[in-house]
């Protein structure tokens, strides 16, 4: 009895630090493929925006600015959308609607990559390139953001279809914060004479504001990193513009478009060191965004 | 005229009654207690008094409540304006998390349009001071309202029902998960609202009925079995299911 109780600790403490071994032993041989290019470009490597294969010249400044902007776009279509959906479904809807409505939601995070990728290939940039483009141009083109040519592709097209990729993600971790908050709370507004939207903000958005920041980085968590759609989507061209007309690339499209060709050894080395970048940059992102949390319970 | 009179009230959640054809009157300046073993009714009734149960999935009612001279289940009336007019004090104190001691007292005034800030710090001292905290609290008020104590912490809830100065405030069972020293001093602090205003409170404790109301409704199985002066409800109780409940001998 003793020694199988033994045996099986040993089993779940191998396997759980196994899982941490994999994660360590990944980094050191990202870092170690990454060196040649590290060595040879230096610290300018994440700095510098060109990225020529012929001439051997790589900088990955154009797709860490791809990887933000078009996670910064999508964060800011999700959060909204993301938090109405939650609280339409936590708060207002009969349970015969939120159930099948909550289903479908959360179908959303089933639905493979690529297939949103062609999706947003033939409908969504279509769509964004006849009807959104030229409307944001005309009142809002004042703004560099919105000048240039009207293609649909691009990162504004990239942004949308990650902001529509990570509404699941954010929605139904933010139905589960809403949930956690005491039924008391809702009822003390309520006995206030608050509203039924005044007793959202001041029960429960309010209340669960720091769940909801965490449910926001797992969804930027997932936009970072998202490769297939947004490849499909961002048109290609590693460069840093204001237009999110424009095309641009991020850290994940760049290594699905260019590892199979990468014939060179500074080529292949300059591209795990992009991969090494999107590590590091989701890794910052992520405890910042912790530490933000840390910090709102700390004042609750 | 009496504040509150309720006539003829049923309520259900879903298809069980949970309220049997209740009918009582309350004036002004008293302290009315609702006892009753669990399940009698009595939590739902006082959720009754400021349309709170029909928040609850599946209650409805039926009957009138009347309160200041109002049905205030007249068609067209607005719950939230009812709301606005009853104070609310729960089991569990429930300041609101992320809100600040002088913001979870001023919430219900910010509620009712008072935004000027030499208006709001009047109110919430006077409030605070009701509630016989304001000494406590006066040099902290930017501290979160979770912060106190657990009797403190219902203190603070009373005085968030009672800046807004409603006639009456409903307490459903303020002093169960407090500690015997909180619940004297809450229980001392309703003697002095009386002043103010009416309160009626649930109690699952027979001694506090006896304490602190002037008059006591005995709550069974959804009906109001009887109700009465509260030291003739103790002492010369009208229904044998009374006197079995107040001596120990049920519930």
């Amino acid at each position: 009895m003793r020694s199988s109780d033994k045996l099986f600790y040993y089993l779940l403490k191998t396997l759980a630090w196994g899982v941490v071994g994999l994660l360590a032993a990944m980094v050191l041989v990202v870092l170690w493929m990454s060196w040649e290019a590290l060595g040879h470009f230096g610290l300018r490597f994440f700095v510098d925006a060109s990225w020529d294969s012929w001439r051997e010249e790589f900088g990955a400044l154009a797709f860490i600015y791809g990887t933000l902007v078009t996670s910064f776009i999508a964060v800011l279509l999700a959060v909204p959308v993301s938090l109405a959906v939650a609280l339409y479904l936590n708060e207002l809807a009969p349970p015969w609607i939120a159930r099948p409505l909550g289903f479908f939601v959360e179908m959303l995070a089933a639905i493979p990559s690529i297939v949103y990728g062609l999706w947003g290939l033939f409908v969504l940039a279509p769509f964004l390139r006849d009807h959104v483009q030229p409307l944001l141009a005309t009142y809002l083109g004042f703004l560099p953001f919105f000048q240039g040519p009207q293609m649909g592709v691009g990162l504004l097209g990239a942004g949308v279809i990650l902001a529509i990729m990570i509404i699941p993600t954010i929605a139904s971790i933010s139905r589960e914060v809403f949930k956690s908050v005491p039924e008391s709370l809702r009822e003390a507004a309520l006995g206030l004479g608050a509203t039924r939207w005044e007793m959202l903000r001041i029960a429960v958005l309010r209340v669960a504001l720091s769940g909801v920041m965490g449910a926001v980085v797992l969804g930027l968590g997932r936009a970072l990193g998202e490769t297939m759609a947004v490849t499909m989507l961002i048109g290609n061209r590693p460069q840093i513009v204001w237009s999110l007309f424009e095309s641009g690339q991020t850290m994940a499209s760049i290594l699905a478009n260019q590892y199979a060709e990468a014939d060179s050894s500074l080529h292949l080395s300059a591209l795990t060191a992009v991969g090494l970048a999107l590590f590091v940059v989701s890794l910052v992102i992520n405890s910042l965004a912790r530490w933000i949390i840390w910090r709102m319970q700390r004042v609750v | 005229m009496e504040l509150i009179a309720v006539k003829n009230l049923s309520a259900w959640f879903g298809e069980f009654q949970a309220l049997k054809n209740i009918s009582l009157v309350a004036e002004r300046h008293e302290v009315v207690a609702l006892i009753g073993p669990s399940g009698c009714g009595k939590s739902t009734f006082v959720r009754c008094l400021n349309r709170l149960h029909e928040e609850v999935p599946g209650g409805h009612l039926q009957g009138e409540v009347w309160l200041d001279g109002q049905n205030i289940y007249a068609p067209g009336v607005d719950p939230v304006n009812v709301r606005r007019g009853v104070g609310m004090v729960f089991q569990k104190p429930n300041p609101f998390p992320g809100m600040s001691i002088f913001e979870n007292v001023s919430v219900g005034l910010r509620l009712a349009g008072i935004s000027k800030r030499a208006v709001l710090a009047e109110k919430v001292e006077q409030a605070l001071r009701q509630a016989v905290l304001w000494d406590e609290v006066k040099d902290v008020l930017k501290r979160p309202g979770t912060s106190l104590s657990g009797g403190q912490q219902q203190r603070l809830c009373i005085a968030r029902a009672l800046a807004v100065e409603p006639p009456v405030i409903l307490m459903d069972e303020p002093t169960s998960a407090l500690d015997p020293i909180s619940t004297a001093k809450i229980e001392e602090l309703i003697q002095e609202l009386k002043e103010r205003v009416t309160v009626v409170i649930v109690t699952h404790n027979m001694q506090q009925a006896a304490r602190i109301s002037d008059r006591t409704a005995f709550f069974l199985l959804g009906e109001l079995v009887e109700y009465g002066k509260t030291d003739q409800v103790f002492t010369q109780p009208q229904d044998e299911r009374t006197e079995r409940y107040i001596t120990g001998r049920f519930g």
